[in-house]
C-alpha cells in the first residue's frame, strides 16, 4: 500500500529531527561518515519521502513509484535513516553502516538494498541516471517523478553539465533536481576550492526552472516540489541553501565535520541540542 | 566472399531489433553515421536519443533507462566510450544495469584517421570490470546474432566492432554460443586463437603456415570475456603452443586473458600478437595492418617463430 503521506509542517518536522539524531548514532556507531552534507540535506529528505514521493515501502520495486537519487552518495545517512523511518526496515538496522555485510554501505549500492535506486559515490553520475529514468517514464507515458540531490561541490563535475544540457533537450519535466547549497566541500569552501556560483544563472542558461528556497524551510520545500511537478516542458532545479551540519552547533559551517564521525561525547552533545529543537 | 564491416552488420541487426523488441532503445553521441545506429534513427526515432558529444552522460542515461525497463544500446567508438571508464564502472558496473555499451572502430583497422580514434585499449579496461560479457564478433552472421543475444541477455555487455570490412568466416546456419569458442580449422600442431578482425588473417596465416609444415588450429574467441577456459585448456593439451592474434593491445586483452588462464591451470608456451605496447597511427587498413604484422603474413611468420622456437 502507499505510503501515507502528509503536508502537515510540525509532524515533518518531527521526521526531521529523528533523521538529524539517527544520522549522529549512526556515525559515531560506525566511527566514520559524513555528517555535515548528510545534516544539511535532511529537511529536504524528509520533505520528499513523507510529503511528496509516490512510495510503498511494502513494495520497494513498485513499477509506479517516485524515484529518488542520491547523488552525492556520501550523504546516504540521511536516506537510509528517512527509509527506516518510512518502514522499509527495521531502525535497529542503522546501527549496520558501513559494517561488513550491510546492505547499509558506506556510499549507496541498489544490489543490496532494494529501496535504493541507484548506486552513487563516484560524484557526478546519478543525475545522469535520473535523466535515464525520467526519460523512460516519458517513452512509457508514466506519470511517475523522478528526485535527484545533488551536491554544490558535485556540481564541479563536468558529467553534471553534460546531463543538464540534456534534460533540457529532453524536455524532462517529470525530473527535479536538489542542490543542497551547503557551501561546503572536503578541501574547504567552494568558493575557494573551485567557485560554481552563480549556479542559479548557469541552469537558466541551459533553460531549466529554477526556483531557490532555504533548504531548512519545510513550507518553502514544499512549495517548490510543487511548483516543480506543476512546470511544463522543462526540468526544475531547486537551489536549497543550507547550513552544512545543520541542527548541531559545533558542526554548523564547520569544514571539519565533511566526513568525520562524533566521538562518544560529541554524540551526546549532539544528541541534547537535536533533541532540544 | 562477402564482406561487411560489423559495425555495418551490427546497424542492420540493430533495426531490425527494433521490431521485435520494443524496449529496445538506442543513444549515440554524434556518430550514428559511423556507428550505424542510424538505420535503427530512422526506423524508429522515438526510441533513439542523440546525446551529442557528451559519452559520459549518455552511458549514465542509458543506465536509468535499463533500470527503468528498458534494453539500451549506448553506442559511440570504443576508445570515447571505454574512455569514460569511471561511468561504467560505477552506473553500468556495479550498479549491475542492463546496458549494452556498443565501440565500434576498434584497433589500428580504422586506418587513416590515425591513433586518437583507434581502440587499442578498450578490452583491457572492460575486462577488469566484474559481471561484463565482452564480445567481439569477427564476421556479419556472426555479428547478427550477437546483437540479438546481447538483447536478450539480462546484464551489461560491451560489444566490440571493426570499421573495414571482414569477410564471411562463418557459414549458413551459424549459431552464436555465448562464451564458447569456434574452431575454425582443425591442427595438431600449433593453436592460433584470435578474434575479430584478426580472425580471417589468422584463416590465411593457416595455409602459409602449413606451407611450412606446421598444423595450425584456428580458433574464433568471440566471447573474450568470459573465456572459453575449457577449450582454451584443450588446445593446450592437444597442440605444442598457442598463439593469440589481436587487433588491440597485448597488454590486458585476449592474449592476457589467454595467459591468466594458463598459468593457473596448465602452464604451457604461449606467445601473445598483436599491438606491442605501442599507440597506433594514420595509414590505409592493409597497410596498417603489414607494417604492424597482424595480417595473414606477420601472423604466419610470427607463428612459424614461435613455434620453431618452442618445438626445438
Amino acid at each position: 500500500m502507499a505510503f501515507q503521506l502528509t503536508r502537515d509542517v510540525n509532524t515533518i518536522k518531527s521526521y526531521a529531527k529523528t533523521i538529524r539524531m539517527n544520522v549522529i548514532k549512526m556515525l559515531t556507531e560506525a566511527a566514520s561518515g559524513h555528517p555535515g552534507g548528510s545534516l544539511s540535506a535532511t529537511d529536504v529528505v524528509a520533505a520528499l519521502l513523507f510529503a511528496v514521493m509516490r512510495h510503498d515501502p511494502t513494495n520497494p520495486k513498485w513499477d509506479n513509484r517516485d524515484r529518488f537519487i542520491m547523488s552525492k552518495g556520501h550523504c546516504i545517512p540521511a536516506w537510509y535513516a528517512a527509509l527506516a523511518q518510512a518502514g522499509y526496515f527495521d531502525e535497529k538496522e542503522l546501527c549496520t553502516l558501513r559494517r561488513l555485510g550491510s546492505r547499509l554501505q558506506g556510499h549507496p549500492d541498489r544490489c543490496k538494498l532494494e529501496a535504493i535506486e541507484a548506486s552513487t559515490g563516484s560524484l557526478g553520475q546519478g543525475l545522469s541516471i535520473a535523466l535515464g529514468m525520467a526519460m523512460a517514464a516519458k517513452m512509457n507515458n508514466a506519470d511517475w517523478r523522478v528526485y535527484c540531490m545533488i551536491g554544490d561541490g558535485e556540481s564541479q563535475e563536468g558529467q553534471i553539465w553534460e546531463a543538464v544540457m540534456a534534460a533540457a533537450k529532453f524536455k524532462t519535466d517529470n525530473l527535479t533536481v536538489i542542490l543542497d547549497h551547503n557551501n561546503g566541500q572536503i578541501d574547504g569552501y567552494v568558493a575557494d576550492v573551485m567557485p560554481i556560483m552563480p549556479i542559479e544563472e548557469k541552469f537558466r542558461a541551459f533553460n531549466w526552472h529554477v526556483i531557490g528556497v532555504d533548504g531548512h524551510d519545510i513550507n518553502q520545500i514544499l512549495n517548490a516540489l510543487d511548483e516543480a511537478a506543476d512546470t511544463k516542458g522543462r526540468p526544475t532545479l531547486i537551489l536549497a541553501n543550507t547550513v552544512k551540519g545543520k541542527g548541531v552547533s559545533f558542526m554548523e559551517n564547520n569544514i571539519g565535520w565533511h566526513g568525520k564521525a562524533p566521538s562518544k561525547e560529541e554524540e551526546e552533545k549532539a544528541l541534547q541540542e537535536l533533541a532540544a529543537i | 566472399m562477402a564482406k561487411k564491416a560489423t559495425r555495418q552488420a551490427f546497424g542492420e541487426a540493430l533495426a531490425e531489433l527494433g521490431d521485435k523488441n520494443q524496449d529496445v532503445v538506442v543513444l549515440d553521441a554524434d556518430l550514428s553515421k559511423s556507428t550505424m545506429t542510424c538505420y535503427f534513427a530512422d526506423k524508429f526515432p522515438d526510441r533513439f536519443f542523440e546525446f551529442g558529444i557528451a559519452e559520459a552522460n549518455m552511458i549514465g542515461a542509458a543506465a536509468g533507462m535499463a533500470l527503468a525497463g528498458k534494453i539500451p544500446f549506448a553506442c559511440s567508438f570504443a576508445c570515447f566510450i571505454t574512455g569514460r571508464y569511471d561511468t561504467i564502472r560505477m552506473s553500468v558496473g556495479y550498479t549491475n544495469s542492463n546496458v549494452k555499451i556498443i565501440g565500434t572502430h576498434v584497433g589500428i583497422g580504422i586506418g587513416e584517421d590515425g591513433y586518437s580514434q583507434m581502440g587499442l585499449e578498450d578490452v583491457a579496461v572492460m575486462r577488469s570490470l566484474p559481471n561484463i560479457t565482452i564480445i567481439q564478433p569477427a564476421d556479419e552472421i556472426e555479428t547478427k546474432q550477437a546483437v540479438a543475444y546481447a538483447a536478450e541477455y539480462d546484464g551489461p555487455v560491451y560489444m566490440r566492432l571493426t570499421r573495414q570490412k571482414l569477410p564471411d568466416i562463418n557459414q549458413d546456419g551459424y549459431v552464436f554460443q555465448h562464451g564458447k569458442g569456434v574452431e575454425l580449422a582443425p591442427g595438431n600442431d600449433l593453436t592460433i586463437l584470435a578474434t575479430g578482425g584478426t580472425v580471417y588473417h589468422a584463416l590465411d596465416a593457416k595455409k602459409q603456415l602449413a606451407e611450412k609444415g606446421i598444423d595450425a588450429r584456428i580458433i574464433n574467441i568471440h566471447t573474450i570475456k568470459p573465456l572459453d577456459t575449457d577449450l582454451v585448456l584443450r588446445c593446450a593439451k592437444e597442440t605444442k603452443g598457442l598463439f593469440t592474434v589481436e587487433d588491440h593491445n597485448i597488454i590486458g586483452g585476449l592474449g592476457s586473458a589467454v595467459a591468466e588462464v594458463l598459468c593457473e591451470h596448465y602452464p604451457a608456451p604461449l606467445k601473445r600478437w598483436g599491438i606491442l605496447d605501442v599507440y597506433g597511427e594514420s595509414g590505409g587498413e592493409a597497410d596498417l595492418y603489414h607494417a604492424y604484422k597482424i595480417d595473414a603474413e606477420g601472423i604466419a611468420e610470427a607463428a612459424a617463430d614461435f613455434y620453431n622456437r618452442i618445438s626445438k
